[in-house]
């Protein structure tokens, strides 16, 4: 192996690129980020004042914690996380729900209707998810297609009320973010060898038994993969809870959104955004683990 | 002051744009009327403009650069919040842009701006002396802002159903229509929306209570809240730009909202034909007012093109020909007499003397006192 590397220097050059955008993509503005949430807010270009000091030769760093402590000491922005990550954990169980079954008919599927499949669940994130989202609230609205519909079709008298509440956030995630489950469980199923589940069945397993007790074990890794991939980017989200939540739909995102632009406190909004990191390391380390265990019972 | 949904709204349809509607209302790179204008500009001489959505008149930028052979890129917002994030964080790109003016003082303190040269502004004299003097509250002796439109936050209302549901009777020319909770509870079934903006609400809700708009004292601050946690269970929904349309379609029946934005309203339902008479009015006990001012960025490049067309802007055909179309009031009192009779003599529009004295101004607030208000404003909105 070592020889190998020594013949192809060029080996280390492309493992080095992932960590050289990892370094300018992410860990430099992280830095940014937290450095804005050591700082107070100020009438200023940029609007928060400088942390670091340099006078005499001296170095100073003045940092501030009372943004975080302020998050602390108002029950808004504990509403807002937890808002958030109930939204995220529901929103990712029924992605998971829908998109199991998904994932399981066109990995069964032949070939050529696989390529279709997939073609067909990607088509929709081609287009911006502003306008889709935005198609969505022609679609829920109290004159919305699906309330001109059903009344149309005498189920309802009164138009339903979807637009502006959580429901409507509710189905914005999961129609926005199923994609990210499909991909990773179908490139997970398609892997499975269907003589395991022969096997299962020669043995007298129920079919839904061999499913129980073989396919969902073996798919474990994409169940974890689509979850993470669903879940850490709707906890962040801003768009789908400001287009069609409602007022009271208290997301991270929106609270964020009122600090930097309402409030004009950079900092308390940096720091938001820090904590809101903070929550989300832990699936992200959870992630880390699964697939590093992963590597190491492969080898 | 309006809102982000806007924005969003404005970004997509300009993805829209391209194949469905190339130069009309929301798109945000909106029309680049410079390069359309025949023979303009050589090559060179550009002026960036950042300015409100639907806020200038369809000729006005091929006017200005088939004058002055300057080229303008024209892009659109529809938040102060959003232009100040932009001018705040430095190096916007854009040569003059509209702020309004509570957020004019707080901007000038910061550095955002740069003094403007009176001698490159003949048509200074053109402007209204009263509205130059309300302005030096947010700029101390005119120095960085030159008012280009203004208007009221008043009642828009749906003539006929508001008839129907309070009778003849109905208070459309106070606030109590909306602050009265047995007159809001009333009206719920027919649809009542507020502007989403707690520093443009809870000074009328404090104007109405009989405190001072500009309060900043936590109590009456505490009792503004109050008011509107009563009437909030009859408030359809909080919001600074949908109005407009449901207004139009009958989707609800009273708005507080922009004079302006009011009459937009109005105008739809007429084009529509639906039969739907909307109008404002600006309660007798008064209303909030804003100004919308011209100003140049303290980076600009373009400071010479920026000051011909802040002037290009207050010359009165000029100016009045916008307002025709915008439906707000201008700053420039030499315009007035230009202006359609049927705008200039309508008292939403151009308020009589009476109406004017009791008009206030939305005050630059403390960053505590935003904070304060933004914070009492989400318990209002979301009971949290």
């Amino acid at each position: 192996m070592k020889r190998l590397r020594h013949l192809f220097p060029g080996r280390q050059l492309v493992v080095g690129i992932p960590f050289v955008w990892l370094l300018l993509f992410f860990l430099l503005p992280f830095a940014i980020v937290l450095k804005i949430s050591f700082s107070e807010a100020a009438v200023a270009i940029p609007p928060y004042t400088e942390i670091f000091t340099y006078v005499d030769q001296q170095l100073k760093i003045l940092a501030n914690l009372n943004n975080y402590v302020f998050l602390g000491q108002d029950e808004l922005y504990l509403s807002a996380y937890l808002g958030s990550l109930k939204i995220a954990t529901v929103g990712t169980l029924f992605c998971l729900l829908i998109g199991y079954p998904m994932a399981y008919a066109i990995a069964r599927a032949s070939k050529e209707m696989q390529t279709v499949c997939l073609l067909l669940i990607m088509m929709p994130t081609w287009t911006a998810i502003l306008i889709r989202v935005y198609a969505w609230m022609g679609i829920l609205g109290n004159n919305g297609l699906l309330n001109s519909v059903l009344q149309g079709l005498g189920l309802i008298d009164e138009p339903l009320r979807i637009l502006n509440t959580d429901l409507a956030v509710y189905i914005g995630v999961v129609y926005s973010y199923l994609p990210f489950m499909v991909l990773p469980l179908y490139a997970n199923l398609v892997k499975h060898d269907p003589s395991l589940l022969e096997a299962a069945a020669d043995l007298g397993a129920h079919p839904l038994a061999s499913f129980w007790r073989i396919t969902v074990p073996l798919s474990k890794n994409g169940i974890v993969a689509g979850c993470m991939l669903v879940f850490i980017p709707v906890v962040g989200e801003f768009v789908i809870p400001e287009l069609l939540g409602g007022p009271q739909t208290l997301m991270i995102g929106k609270v964020l959104w009122q600090e930097f632009f309402n409030n004009r406190d950079w900092p308390v909004a940096a720091a938001l955004a820090v904590v809101m990191l903070a929550i989300l390391l832990v699936p992200i380390i959870l992630l880390n683990r699964n697939q590093a265990k992963e590597l190491e019972g492969r080898l | 002051m309006k809102h982000f949904g806007k924005t969003l709204l404005a970004l997509s349809l300009g993805m829209l744009a391209a194949c469905d509607k190339p130069a009309e209302s929301d798109s945000k790179k909106e029309e680049t009327p410079g390069a359309a204008a025949p023979a303009a500009a050589p090559a060179g001489k550009t002026l960036h403009v950042y300015n409100w959505s639907d806020y200038i008149g369809e000729n006005t930028l091929a006017n200005f650069s088939a004058e002055s052979a300057i080229q303008v890129v024209y892009d659109v917002f529809d938040s102060n919040e959003v232009l100040e994030a932009k001018l705040l964080a430095g190096s916007s790109g854009y040569d003059v842009v509209v702020p309004s003016n509570p957020y004019l003082a707080k901007q000038i303190k910061a550095g955002v701006f740069q003094k403007l040269d009176k001698s490159k502004l003949p048509n200074w004299a053109n402007l209204d002396k009263d509205l130059l003097k309300a302005l030096e509250l947010s700029d101390p002796g005119n120095q960085y802002a030159v008012p280009y439109m203004w208007g009221t936050v008043g009642i828009g209302y749906n003539v006929d159903k508001i008839k129907a549901v309070l009778g003849d009777k109905a208070p459309l020319d106070s606030w109590d229509l909306v602050f009265k909770p047995e007159n809001i509870a009333k009206l719920k079934a027919c649809g009542v929306s507020f502007l989403d903006s707690p520093t443009e609400m809870l000074p009328a809700a404090l104007h109405y209570l009989g405190y001072a708009p500009d309060s900043s004292k936590p109590e009456e601050l505490k009792k503004a809240e109050e008011l509107f946690l009563k009437i909030r269970p009859s408030v359809a929904y909080f919001h600074s730009s949908k109005y407009i349309s449901d207004l139009a379609n009958g989707d609800t029946c009273v708005a507080v909202g922009y004079s302006g934005d009011i009459y937009q309203a109005k105008a739809r339902a007429e084009e529509v034909g639906n039969g739907l008479k909307i109008a404002y009015s600006i309660p007798k006990e008064g209303a909030g007012s804003f100004f919308d001012v011209l100003a140049i960025p303290a980076d600009a490049k373009n400071v010479a093109e920026a000051h011909a067309f802040i002037n290009f802007l207050m010359k009165p055909p000029v100016i009045a020909e916008i307002t025709n179309e915008v439906h707000f009031p201008n700053g420039n009192a030499a315009a007035t007499p230009l202006v359609d009779e049927a705008i200039r003599t309508d008292p939403g529009i151009y308020p009589s003397q009476a109406i004017l004295k009791k008009l206030y101004t939305f005050p630059d607030l403390a960053p505590d006192v935003q904070r304060t208000m933004t914070r009492s404003w989400t318990r209002i909105k979301s009971g949290t």
